[in-house]
């Protein structure tokens, strides 16, 4: 029995139950998102200390809201669609146990609405990393372990799926490196929720009164294996949304598939140790640990970032200067497609993520310049450019390449999807850029009130520290802004976007599948092995992306400037002669 | 001449990239390696603090 379509447009094979499975997923995220965005409003503008919005108990519980829905529910639900594209659709293959594909998405949708119902109701306003001892309700924790094992339970039919494609020989050849990345994106994600599971389960029943008492180092060692790696996982799978974009819009080949898939292997080997910088300044753990884990192993993990910051760039030179954009340093990139919001939004994630988001990672990353701007404003900062930046619009890029794709639906107001990346990462980057500024200046993190209004202990900060947060505010604004204009884009196309599929109705934007007669193929064509490419045969291509590789340079003196200058500061605050 | 000696011998696959088309090995790795050096090492510099009298 037919089970395939074959999209007319770009000749993707979508297997009917993991079709509706990828777009479940997706409009479960894009929900999720909706929620994270209106509460950053309420803490962009509580923060921003002219408006100072919300009263303290409402910020904690808003906080710990948003908090949540975007680097957990958001992320996650997007990334099981992303693993079922990249397993079923990129390999050609039925998707494994479909049934227990939807009792996980089930178990996730039941725990995401538990872990908001506890937030709403305001007595789980612990934020995200809902440090022992402070307690929230029972139901919060159960939320959050509902949604990783509904989330495990994705990775392993990711799993089965490469297994299927494997005996069924739906390839020649190796694994696509799309799917490489994200084998690499579901094995951070075992990891992630293995942390999950060994931190969390104990913490709901410490809420239960089944145990007595939690350990607050330990729970912090462990829950930061759980809270930063699965940010990980996040890096992992929008690096290889990037070289899945670069490959549709330009046929760019990755200029070596060996170093590409090298990197991946130090993400897997390496990435999820940097959950250590966390613990930086906590007392009772030796340095050995703390070095060895960020200073050392995490700086393997940032090469491998590195690399694919120099091949996903440098790929797609290659290919725009194979069509003739040769002339200067710059004009293949000139010369792309800036209007079209897959491709703007994915190479705005890209700088953002590694110009922002990678130098003041390894800032932080290392232990005595660490202390400069730890538990500072420095730090959200951060985070909103590799994940807020990095994923989120690398994601919202993505699915503009999928409505017509997946959804089989054309995009509402194109011209309001042309102008979101530009507006969401302007917003988000003077959000970013200032925030880092007010963390220098050692604005708290998470703190409702700089005036400390009322407080036994007080500090005074300098009008430059409000003056920085007011403008970051306004970044803010205008980055949830973007963020409103993406759902109204996505939302629109699939209410109102003209049907680009007969059968494509309102239900089939949700997860419904399309017309029995859409799924017209038994059983794809085997994907091909691609040839061999002249440069990797060689190993010589040295300078065939002269732009990139000045790129790369830019990066790397931004990078020697802005890390000295840190160690000037902590020179400063801490005179050692 | 045998007739076995004419046929194309199958492409050598290299170690490494045996390693990188076995999922479930590198699953493992990717588990070992933070479960050792981040999970386990962490733990025990915890638990051998010793507790306040």
């Amino acid at each position: 029995m037919a089970q395939f379509r074959v999209c007319p447009d770009s000749g993707f094979y979508f297997d009917k139950s993991a079709e509706s499975l990828m777009k479940a997923n997706a409009v479960a995220g894009a929900v999720s998102l909706l929620i994270a965005g209106i509460l950053g409003l309420g803490v962009i503008l509580t923060r921003w200390q002219g408006v100072h919005l919300l009263p303290a108990d409402t910020f904690y519980q808003v906080l710990t809201g948003h908090g949540i829905n975007a680097l957990i529910f958001w992320i996650i639900f997007f990334e099981m669609a992303i693993l079922y594209f990249a397993s079923s659709t990129l390999l050609r293959t039925r998707i494994a146990a479909p049934r227990w594909a939807w009792a996980g998405f089930a178990l996730m949708i039941i725990g995401m609405v538990m872990n908001n119902i506890a937030v709403l109701q305001g007595n789980s306003s612990v934020m995200m990393t809902s440090y022992a001892p402070m307690q929230a309700a029972p139901h919060f924790y159960l939320g959050l372990i509902l949604f990783a094992v509904g989330a495990l339970i994705g990775c392993f039919v990711f799993l089965g799926t490469l297994v299927i494609a494997r005996d069924d020989r739906t390839y020649e050849g190796s694994i696509p490196l799309v799917t490489f990345g994200a084998l690499t994106a579901c094995i951070i994600a075992i990891f992630t929720i293995a942390c999950g599971a060994i931190i969390l389960v104990p913490t709901f029943l410490w809420s239960i009164g089944y145990i007595g008492h939690i350990d607050a180092a330990m729970y912090r060692v462990i829950w930061w294996g759980l809270g930063h790696s699965s940010q990980q996982i996040n890096v992992a799978a929008h690096v290889s949304v990037w070289y899945l974009i670069i490959g549709v819009l330009f046929n760019a080949r990755p200029m070596s598939e060996k170093v590409s898939r090298s990197a991946f292997l130090l993400y897997i080997l390496f990435l999820q140790l940097a959950s250590a910088h966390h613990i930086l300044v906590d007392p009772g753990i030796s340095s050995e640990w703390k070095v060895f884990n960020t200073s050392y192993a995490m700086y393997l993990a940032v090469l491998a970032s590195m690399i694919h910051g120099l091949t996903i760039p440098g790929s797609m030179e290659v290919a725009q200067r194979a069509k003739g954009y040769t002339k200067g340093m710059f004009e293949w990139l000139r010369k792309a497609p800036w209007d079209n919001p897959v491709f703007s939004g994915f190479f705005f994630a890209l700088i953002i993520f590694g110009f922002i988001g990678g130098i003041t990672g390894v800032v932080m990353g290392t232990e005595q310049i660490n202390i400069i701007i730890h538990n500072t404003i420095y730090v959200p900062a951060h985070f909103h450019a590799t994940v807020a930046v990095g994923t989120t619009l690398t994601f919202m890029a993505l699915t503009y390449l999928l409505i017509p794709v997946l959804f089989r639906r054309a995009l509402f107001l194109p011209w309001m999807a042309k102008w979101q990346p530009y507006v969401f990462s302007a917003g988000m980057t003077l959000m970013i850029l200032f925030q880092l500024g007010a963390g220098t200046l050692g604005v708290s993190r998470r703190h409702w009130d700089m005036d400390f209004t009322g407080a036994m202990l007080s500090f005074e900060y300098p009008g430059t520290a409000y003056t920085l947060m007011a403008v970051a505010g306004v970044g803010g604004v205008l980055g949830v802004l973007g963020g409103a204009m993406y759902l109204i884009v996505t939302v629109g196309s699939l209410l109102f976007g003209k049907k680009l599929d007969e059968s494509a109705g309102l239900f089939q934007g949700f997860g419904v599948p399309l017309a029995p007669s859409s799924y017209n193929v038994s059983q794809p064509e085997r994907l091909p092995m691609a040839p061999k490419l002249a440069v990797e045969e060689h190993g010589s291509g040295g300078f065939e992306a002269p732009g990139t590789f000045a790129l790369a340079m830019a990066l790397l003196v931004c990078f020697v400037v802005y890390y000295f200058i840190n160690w000037d500061y902590l020179a400063s605050v801490w005179p050692l002669s | 001449m045998s007739q076995e000696d004419d046929l194309p011998r199958p492409e050598r696959i290299p170690f490494f990239q045996r390693v990188l088309e076995n999922p479930f090995l590198l699953l493992f790795i990717g588990i070992v390696m933070p479960t050792v050096f981040y999970v386990l090492w962490g733990v025990m510099e915890v638990a051998t603090i010793p507790v306040a009298p």
